[in-house]
């Protein structure tokens, strides 16, 4: 154990820090892409359930497969990875703020709408606060499964905890796939314990759940 | 005023859901939308806010077609409550309270003090402005649901079936609160239900609806005497009709020939006939016997330097059209502390005054005046009596 830390700790800690900046990113993206994509969507009925099917469709593709596609299109690296992540973590998130935003009372957003709110105002101040746990839970869940997959982004040279996975699985030396295994595992736990506490905290207080 | 011309409206299915309707509400009126599920009436009134576009006709406000206006600012404009309140789970009592007017950017300080005022005016302290919705009951989030339609000084209200789910006894209280914030404000009020108690008791005007149409658009007490058509009185039930016929009208009861003075009568003659009739108040009308105002001895008395005659002292009155059902006159003096309340014919004629006075006779004769008689007359009569 101490002999395992003398020889890959310091790298240890730099792929941790890989792995996690790849999935942060990615899952950032995927925020600042889904959630604005899945409020649209509530507006545009007709669109809605296409876009739903093709996100599902993306989500179906086996990760390596994936991951392999964004070769031929992005070469190796860090970028192809973030991609291939960020995709997979589209779905969950426009799900959960399509599912989130349709699922605010009507009789809220007809009172704010009668009241003379604009629909930006509408989104802000009633429609987001009220979906915002279900939404917070779509990110969570992206948020764990981004972790996980970020370790087959190794594969295409993108580095992250994936590298001591891999060479350990080649060279077969346990240590390494165990060194790779158990701090991707903390890792997910951490994410998500994290945002759970961000989700309790959008939650508004007394919101009426089911 | 709020007019409608020819509006229809025909939903994307083809429901025909408003046919056609012309209505004008004046400015301060009460009118009550009355008819059975799906007659329309939720329709009709969110056409006024635009929350539903009308698909042929036009509805003006003030003479504006409100399809000139920015369907936003119209709202911001309007007062809306609906029966599920509507309340923001996620804000407190305050700052749901608060809501148009924050859209409106009002100053914070401006906020507050109208949010502590309405709060006082439906009888909740300002404790409960940091609470949230949940932590009320029915009654009062509706008392909320209210006075947040109130805040931004808007002159309209819509209000689609806002009591429907509460008990009748915080109804009934909530019904009162409504009636006397709006003929105190002077606001206009557009009110659906489909409970006649409730606009019988609310309504300045009814307007019953049936399938798109207004069938009857009037007075109660009109619509009582003259129901238009066998549905509006299937709809007001033999029960209220057989009242309505045993009934007292004010006329029955009114002292004729009120002592009355006209507009240009100086001060010091207003105080002879005063004295010469033993009494405080006298009622101005002009030459054709027309109501005009009242003034009372403290009046004189306070402006007799400044004045020179009634008509520049005299205070507005209330008063009543003859045929008014006695039992709401006896309503008002009691829950408004009228002394009497003057009443007058189609053309504004003075014709007589009802007293408290002439209230205590009725009363008297009702509970006491049949006693020894009890005996001898048919019991249905005194079942009908003991109706009033
Ligand atoms: N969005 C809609 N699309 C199609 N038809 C509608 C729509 N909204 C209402 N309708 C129909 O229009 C008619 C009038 O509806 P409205 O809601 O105005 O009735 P209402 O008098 O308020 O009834 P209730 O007392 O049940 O509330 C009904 O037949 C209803 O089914
Ligand atoms: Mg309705």
């Amino acid at each position: 154990m101490v002999e395992f830390f003398n020889n890959y700790g310091s790298q240890m800690m730099r792929l941790i820090w890989e792995h996690l900046y790849i999935s942060m990113v990615a899952l950032g993206l995927g925020v600042v892409v889904a959630v604005p994509l899945g409020i649209l969507l509530t507006r545009t009925e007709k669109l809605a359930t296409g876009f739903i099917g093709v996100a599902s469709i993306l989500q179906t593709i086996p990760s390596l497969a994936l991951l392999a596609l964004m070769i031929p299109i992005f070469g190796i690296g860090r970028f192809p990875a973030i991609i291939a992540l960020f995709i997979y973590s589209l779905l969950p998130i426009l799900r959960n703020t399509y599912t989130g935003m349709r699922k605010v009372n009507p009789d809220l957003v007809d009172a704010a709408r009668g009241m003379g709110m604009t629909e930006f105002q509408l989104i802000k101040k009633v429609e987001l606060p009220q979906a915002a746990p279900v939404i917070m839970a779509g990110i969570r869940l992206s948020g764990t499964y981004v972790i996980a997959w970020a370790a087959l982004a190794s594969y295409i040279g993108a580095g992250g905890l994936g590298d001591f996975i891999f060479n350990g699985l080649n060279l077969y030396i346990p240590e390494l796939i165990i060194g790779g295994t158990i701090p991707v595992t903390i890792l997910a736990l951490l994410v998500d314990f994290v945002l759970g506490q961000v989700e309790k905290k959008v939650t508004p207080r007394n919101q009426i759940t089911e | 005023m709020i007019e409608f011309k020819n509006v229809s409206k025909v939903y994307e299915d083809g429901t025909k859901a408003v046919d056609d309707i012309s209505l004008t509400i004046n400015e301060g009126e009460f009118v009550v939308l009355i008819g059975t599920s799906g007659s329309g009436k939720t329709t009709t009134m969110r056409m006024i806010n635009r929350m539903i576009d009308s698909t042929s006709g036009e509805i003006s406000i003030d003479g504006t077609n409100i399809k000139d206006e920015n369907a936003v600012e119209l709202r911001r404009r309007i007062g809306y409550v609906i029966q599920q309140t509507g309340l923001m789970p996620h804000m407190t009592v305050y700052e749901n309270i608060v809501m148009v007017p924050k859209l409106l950017k009002w100053e914070k300080e401006k906020m507050r003090e109208t949010a502590e005022r309405l709060l006082d005016r439906v009888d909740m302290g300002t404790e409960f402005l940091d609470r949230y919705p949940q932590e009320l009951s029915g009654g009062q989030q509706q008392r909320i649901g209210v006075i947040r339609a109130l805040a931004a000084n808007q002159d309209i209200i819509l209000m689609d079936e806002p009591f429907g789910a509460l008990d009748p006894i915080t109804r009934d209280a909530l019904q009162e609160l409504v009636k006397h914030l709006q003929e105190e404000m002077g606001r206009t009020v557009v009110f659906v239900t489909h409970d006649m108690d409730e606009a019988l008791k609310l309504a300045d005007k009814i307007a019953i609806m049936s399938e798109g149409k207004i069938i009857q658009y009037d007075t109660p007490d009109n619509i009582l005497a003259n129901p238009a058509n066998e549905f509006v009185e299937s709809f007001l039930g033999e029960d209220r009709l057989q009242q309505r016929s045993t009934m007292q009208t004010v006329d029955q009861v009114m002292v004729k020939k009120p002592i009355t003075v006209t507009q240009d009568t100086t001060l010091g003659d207003a105080i002879r006939v005063m004295r010469d009739n033993r009494v405080d108040t006298l009622f101005v009308t002009d030459s054709d016997y027309v109501l005009q105002g009242v003034v009372d001895f403290e009046a004189i008395n306070k402006n007799r330097q400044k004045a020179m005659t009634v008509q520049e002292i005299m205070k507005y009155v209330y008063y009543v059209k003859s045929g008014t059902l006695l039992s709401s006159v006896a309503d008002k003096m009691l829950k408004r502390g009228y002394k009497n309340i003057p009443v007058v014919n189609e053309d504004g004629i003075l014709e007589g005054l009802v007293t408290r006075a002439s209230l205590v006779d009725i009363v008297y004769d009702t509970i006491w005046g049949d006693d020894e008689e009890v005996e001898s007359i048919p019991l249905e009569k005194t079942e009908l009596k003991e109706t009033e």
